[in-house]
């Protein structure tokens, strides 16, 4: 048994929402999850009746082998980080993080204690007297953070704590949370829309999508082996190519130019991803195009070309001389080829 | 540093509004500080007399009214228990109905809502004949609590704490809640702290309404001893004036006076709270 099982969760909204749709996921003890899916997918919906703060409208949560539907979210043992971190406004920092193990009848020596231990541990032990209108941003990250330690919770829950950060700031607590966990050992949720913060903190990702879980994995098998069209296109950036073809006996027909898939596949409505650092352009490549624009990202640059009005880009190193107008030419092998069908929106 | 024509127009009329303000009070308590011989055959004062102690002791010790039992002292302390009364059981009820209406999302709480609201129409002057007989068939009249329990339902401060409710964000009220805190103490511990500044301005608002009471306690009260400040300056030191002795205006005088004093009292000391709550914002 897993430590946070989801059996067949669904969420209906009184106005007939359907937020989350059957969506079944185990969890096991330690582990890091990332939810990644487009704003209003469902995935903080489910992340809030894990925590609680959302009815469960079928199926079960259970949580350490105990089934929580309708248990206190005071009483779940989790604890949440918020988008907005919501710390006291009124309290100082270290009420802020003290006050959920007052309400556990906490002895004060105790309190101060763990207290003191987390604000070094996340260095915010000069701060403990300061209230959050005097905190900069990342400063109340860690509080929010801290403030979910102390409490030594079964469940980390992460509501997008990230977004409210500037980029660099960003990647800073990413790599600290990352850190955090895998120094704790306490299995946490993280719930975002930025594939970057998913492919980096996730030991596996939920992708979800309309409600729907549409594949969970590690980032290696999401990133390499996409189930879905939905999937291919969500994580990756740039994002992957989908060139909209028919093929015919294992030949993939864009406009003119033709794939050879190795395959003996027929699909009406195909649709053939390629990830735009797997285009090699080399002058002995197959097919020919030429640049539209040229994105210069330093080591590494983006050319935006076309297909036979599909339009299409790829990444490489920055170091070959390219420039907007310039005819290339390039090579696609068939083994990292993404085939869909179109009707499913399934993996062929 | 040179002054702008518009600055010295703009101040010369603030100075104006100001001097509107306090030269009336000024005068009369300039006149309150006169023997009664001078004020009636000089008129009001502006400057300072010598009778200050002896009036103002008279008005405070000196008994009046009807049964000659009351003075300004004990009149005071009615006010002031009234005025207290009103003030913080409005406050408090407000608050939590407030509270009710915006965290407890049962069915009825707008229609309820607009009905607290409605109630602004019906101001008290409106329905005195059926409150009076409420009051008086509950054996009320004459009591400290028929002063102060009809008025302490509030609509506007019910609103205002409302509106303040609703600007807390959720995420708050979900965070305190995995931290543990029931709706009591997400009350206690979280609402009334932040609303801090609500609280002191209306306290402050229904200090002053629930003193400036006339009509209620006029009506509500027949024992002496339940008298207030407000109606006390229609009746008290008016029992000579038929009698050969002279109008106490300057007893008056100071009596208005001292009326003025806890309401100001009142504003200085929350103002304090108030403006600091304006300044931090804590949200």
């Amino acid at each position: 048994m897993s430590f946070l099982e989801l059996q067949n969760i669904t969420k209906i909204y009184p106005n007939g929402t359907k937020a989350v749709n059957e969506t079944s996921l185990n969890i096991d003890n330690g582990e890091f999850v990332v939810f990644v899916g487009p704003s209003g997918c469902g995935k903080s919906t489910l992340l809030r009746m894990i925590a609680g703060l959302e009815d469960i409208t079928g199926g079960e949560i259970s949580l350490d082998g105990n089934i929580i539907n309708n248990i206190d979210p005071s009483e779940r043992d989790v604890a949440m980080v918020f988008q907005n971190y919501a710390l006291y406004p009124h309290m100082s920092v270290f009420n802020n993080m003290s006050y959920g193990l007052k309400n556990r009848g906490i002895s004060k020596e105790e309190i101060n204690n763990k207290v003191n231990d987390v604000a070094k541990l996340l260095e915010i032990d000069q701060l403990l007297t300061r209230k959050p209108s005097m905190l900069s941003g990342g400063q109340r990250q860690r509080v929010a953070m801290g403030r979910a330690i102390v409490r030594n919770p079964k469940i980390f829950l992460f509501d997008e704590p990230l977004s409210n950060l500037d980029a660099k700031l960003r990647n800073q607590m990413r790599l600290e949370i990352k850190k955090l966990q895998r120094q704790m050992g306490v299995t946490s949720i993280f719930v975002t829309h930025d594939q970057t913060e998913a492919m980096t903190l996730g030991d596996r990702i939920v992708v979800i999508n309309n409600g729907v879980v549409e594949q969970v994995g590690t980032p290696k098998e999401i990133y390499s082996k996409p189930n879905t069209k939905f999937v291919a296109e969500f994580i990756g950036s740039p994002q992957m190519n989908l060139f909209q073809c028919k093929i015919e006996n294992g030949l993939a027909k864009i406009s003119d130019m033709q794939i050879n898939l190795n395959n003996s596949l027929n699909i009406q409505d195909a649709c053939i991803g390629v990830r735009p650092d797997d285009i090699l352009i080399s002058d002995q490549g197959e097919y020919s195009s030429s640049a539209n624009l040229v994105e210069y990202l330093g080591s590494d640059m983006i050319i935006y070309s076309s297909v036979g009005g599909q339009e299409f880009s790829c990444k490489l190193s920055s170091k070959i001389n390219l420039k907007a107008g310039d005819n290339f030419k390039f090579d696609i092998s068939p083994s990292v080829l993404h085939i869909f069908d179109n009707t499913s929106g399934q993996r062929a | 540093m040179k002054i702008k024509p518009i600055e010295i127009l703009s101040h010369i009329i603030l100075i104006l509004g100001v001097l509107l303000m306090v030269l009336p009070i000024w005068f009369s308590f300039a006149t309150s500080t006169h023997d009664n011989v001078s004020i009636m055959t000089e008129g009001m004062k502006f400057f300072l007399g010598e009778s200050f102690s002896q009036n103002y002791n008279e008005v405070l010790n000196e008994k009046g009214g009807w049964s000659e039992e009351v003075t300004a002292a004990r009149m005071f302390m009615n006010s002031f228990i009234m005025a207290l009364g009103i003030a913080t059981l409005k406050v408090v009820i407000s608050a939590m109905s407030a509270y009710a209406l915006v965290y407890f999302r049962f069915k009825l709480a707008v229609p309820i809502f607009w009905l607290i609201f409605i109630t602004l129409l019906v101001p008290l002057e409106v329905r005195i004949f059926p409150s009076y007989k409420i009051v008086s068939d509950l054996g009320l009249t004459n009591t400290y609590t028929g002063l102060i329990l009809p008025l302490v339902a509030s609509a506007t401060a019910t609103f205002f704490f409302r509106q303040f409710y609703k600007t807390i964000p959720d995420e708050l009220l979900e965070s305190a809640k995995l931290d543990g805190a029931n709706s009591w103490r997400f009350f206690i511990d979280f609402l009334l702290p932040l609303s801090k500044t609500m609280l002191a301005a209306m306290f402050i608002f229904m200090f002053v309404y629930g003193y400036s009471q006339y009509l209620w306690p006029l009506i509500m009260t027949t024992d002496e001893k339940y008298w207030t400040v407000v109606m006390g300056m229609k009746i008290i030191f008016t029992e000579n004036y038929e009698g050969v002795a002279l109008p106490r205006t300057g007893e008056r005088f100071a009596y208005i006076i001292l009326s003025m004093l806890p309401p100001v009292l009142v504003v200085v000391i929350l103002q304090r709270w108030f403006i600091k709550g304006l300044i931090q914002t804590e949200k």
